[in-house]
């Protein structure tokens, strides 16, 4: 029972990881992207060939996979994002659903379409029991790595003076342009971040996750959610979303195995359908 | 243009609008002449004469209602599964299996578009999508009534109205199946045309406005949602009825997505749009496929970039356009 808890809030906190840089673009910005999970495969992959092909320590391979994701989407958005932003929704999916298929394939051609293990160190396999609940030492570290991404993300932006910039870009671009912040700039660069922690997400969680070339498409439905349900205006409620539906999945799959999907989706609808700004928006947001 | 001030004026400027233009003739004439000239390809043209009436379903909600809809497959394989399973326990007679999915779809769409109506349209992409996922999570678990993943076999299928028998005799499949895409397609030409097709235009343009000037928005939005669903109910009952088995690919979202695609190759907002694009699609699919099945992916995405990159400048579309201004009675070249 609290095994299930304990791998349901790892699962969570790896949804949230990754799902974390979607809620600044597809909350924040106002764009509609869905190939998100694109980023973390790539981040994932890398860590992958890193660490099984060319025999790089695991924990070297995860800040690589950070700035691998980052870059490219660093030049995705600099080259092919920039032109969607005012665009029409129904151009913006069109776009992005578009980069899926191309990733998916583009990894299917170099990487092969079966499911890949990251090899990991001795040390982290296995379990150990604490009070009668087994705990995964691979899950209890990545527990560990996304609190302090947790806090240090909250730190940025709620005390540096980045944060401040983009809060203020968010809030009002116009005014932000005025008072002389360089916008765009500050969308390239949380985008890159978002692409990277994504990244860094689809390293970790290669081994929960299950890391195969369709896996974007397979996960957007529950990036999204983590993103529309828990609202984009803070950064505490896409949290509790992914949460939520990290524990609400793992126990799903192990209770209600032919439901478990089920189940998921028709909570997200009724949510959309009678909160539409999120479950954890505060009152009424633009 | 002109402004129109009377009632009168107003009637004849919308019969003037849905008059047929020659080249549509010729279209429609060109696609008859195909059930006897190309007898090689009837397989081929009967899945695009099925994607062209899936594709004008979705065209009636997003070209003309401006919503954009992820899962319109859900009422696709709706359609499917409630056709096969008609005619397994009823009758194999495919007209009535039509009609059957037809409600049955419409009133899924009924019910399901007043989820849709809320929010944004992120909010209804979400929805819809979910819509879809959750019918696809149905089919795969009520594996007693549907097969679940190893799919619906089985379904007879009788002479069309008792005299024209269509399993296994492509010619005639393929001529039921275009004689109901014309029947629809000239019924939602009709719609798009009509009083009620102008007002989906208007809240599609602005929906404030829309509201200002009297236009009940959510009713029309039902309405407009409900028949796009029976029509691809019907769609769905056609495949049904032309392939021997009903899975699940019906319902799922490369589905949703691939129709949504051909939509936007042929363009939106105009009806043709769909039945070229399906037909391109369809074709290239065949080509590429061939040569690079396992790719064909990267290059539906490749295009997918392309055309959302490139679409609002024309570039190649720009012929698409301006068969769009005549058909739709604008003079401009």
């Amino acid at each position: 029972m609290l095994t299930i808890l304990f791998d349901g809030i790892a699962y969570g906190m790896l949804l949230f990881v990754i799902s974390c840089g979607l809620a600044v673009t597809l909350g924040l910005m106002n764009f509609v992207n869905l190939a998100h999970g694109a980023f973390a495969i790539l981040g994932g992959y890398c860590a992958y060939a890193l660490v099984n092909l060319y025999g790089v320590p695991f924990f070297a391979s995860l800040p690589v996979a950070f700035l691998f994701a980052a870059m490219i989407g660093l030049l995705a958005e600099r080259t092919l994002y920039v032109h969607f932003y005012n665009r029409s929704h129904l151009e913006q999916v069109l776009f992005t659903i578009g980069l899926v298929f191309m990733v998916s394939a583009l990894v299917d051609y170099f990487m092969g379409s079966q499911q890949r293990f990251i090899n990991l160190p001795p040390y982290l396999q296995g379990r150990f029991d604490f009070f009668g609940i087994g705990i995964g030492k691979y899950r209890l570290l990545i527990i560990f790595i996304c609190a302090l991404i947790l806090l240090v993300l909250q730190l940025i932006l709620g005390h540096t003076r980045f944060g401040s910039r983009l809060r203020a870009a968010v809030d009002d671009q116009r005014v932000a342009r005025g008072l002389g912040i360089n916008v765009n700039w500050v969308f390239a660069l949380t985008f890159a971040v978002g692409c990277g922690l994504a990244g860094l997400g689809g390293a970790l969680g290669a081994e929960i996750l299950s890391l195969e070339p369709h896996f974007p498409l397979k996960f957007m439905i529950y990036f999204l959610i983590v993103v529309s349900v828990g609202g984009t205006s803070s950064i505490t409620g896409p949290f509790l979303a992914s949460i939520l539906l990290g524990i609400g999945d793992v126990a799903g799959k192990y209770y209600a195995p032919r439901y478990g999907g089920f189940v998921i989706y028709t909570i997200m609808i009724v949510v959309l359908v009678l909160r539409p700004q999120g479950l954890f928006a505060r009152g009424q947001s633009k | 243009m002109h402004t129109i001030s009377t009632p009168q004026e107003a009637t004849q400027a919308l019969a003037k609008r849905r008059a047929w233009h020659w080249l549509e003739v010729v279209f429609w004439l060109a696609a008859a002449a195909s059930v006897f000239l190309l007898p090689s390809q009837h397989s081929l043209l009967t899945q695009i004469a099925i994607w062209s009436l899936f594709a004008i379903s979705l065209d009636l909600i997003l070209g003309y209602a401006g919503i954009v809809s992820l899962g319109h497959a859900a009422y696709f394989g709706f359609g499917a599964y409630v056709a096969a399973l008609f005619a397994i326990n009823y009758t194999g007679e495919p007209v009535t299996g039509l009609a059957v999915a037809a409600v049955a779809s419409g009133l899924l769409g009924l019910v399901t578009s007043l989820l849709v109506l809320r929010g944004s349209d992120l909010t209804r992409l979400m929805v819809t999508l979910g819509i879809a996922l959750v019918m696809y999570e149905l089919a795969n678990q009520m594996s007693w009534l549907t097969g679940g993943a190893d799919g619906l076999t089985g379904m007879p299928v009788d002479p069309v109205l008792g005299v024209l028998p269509i399993s296994f005799r492509p010619l005639n499949a393929y001529g039921y199946v275009l004689a109901v895409l014309f029947v629809l397609f000239v019924v939602a030409r009709r719609i798009v045309h009509s009083p009620f097709g102008m007002s989906l235009r208007a809240i599609k343009g602005n929906p404030l406005r829309a509201s200002q000037i009297g236009v009940p928005n959510n009713l029309r939005l039902i309405a407009v949602y409900s028949i796009a669903a029976a029509y691809a109910g019907i769609a769905g009952a056609l495949l049904a009825q032309t392939t021997p088995v009903v899975s699940l690919t019906y319902i799922d979202f490369q589905r949703s997505a691939d129709v949504l695609l051909m939509l936007i190759i042929g363009g939106t907002g105009y009806l043709y749009g769909g039945i070229i694009g399906s037909a391109l699609f369809l074709i290239a699919q065949k080509f590429i496929g061939n040569v690079t099945p396992q790719y064909w992916e990267f290059w539906i995405g490749f295009a997918l970039v392309v055309i959302a990159l490139f679409a609002r400048d024309r570039g190649v579309f720009s012929i698409f356009e301006r068969l769009r201004n005549i058909v739709g009675g604008k003079t401009k070249p």
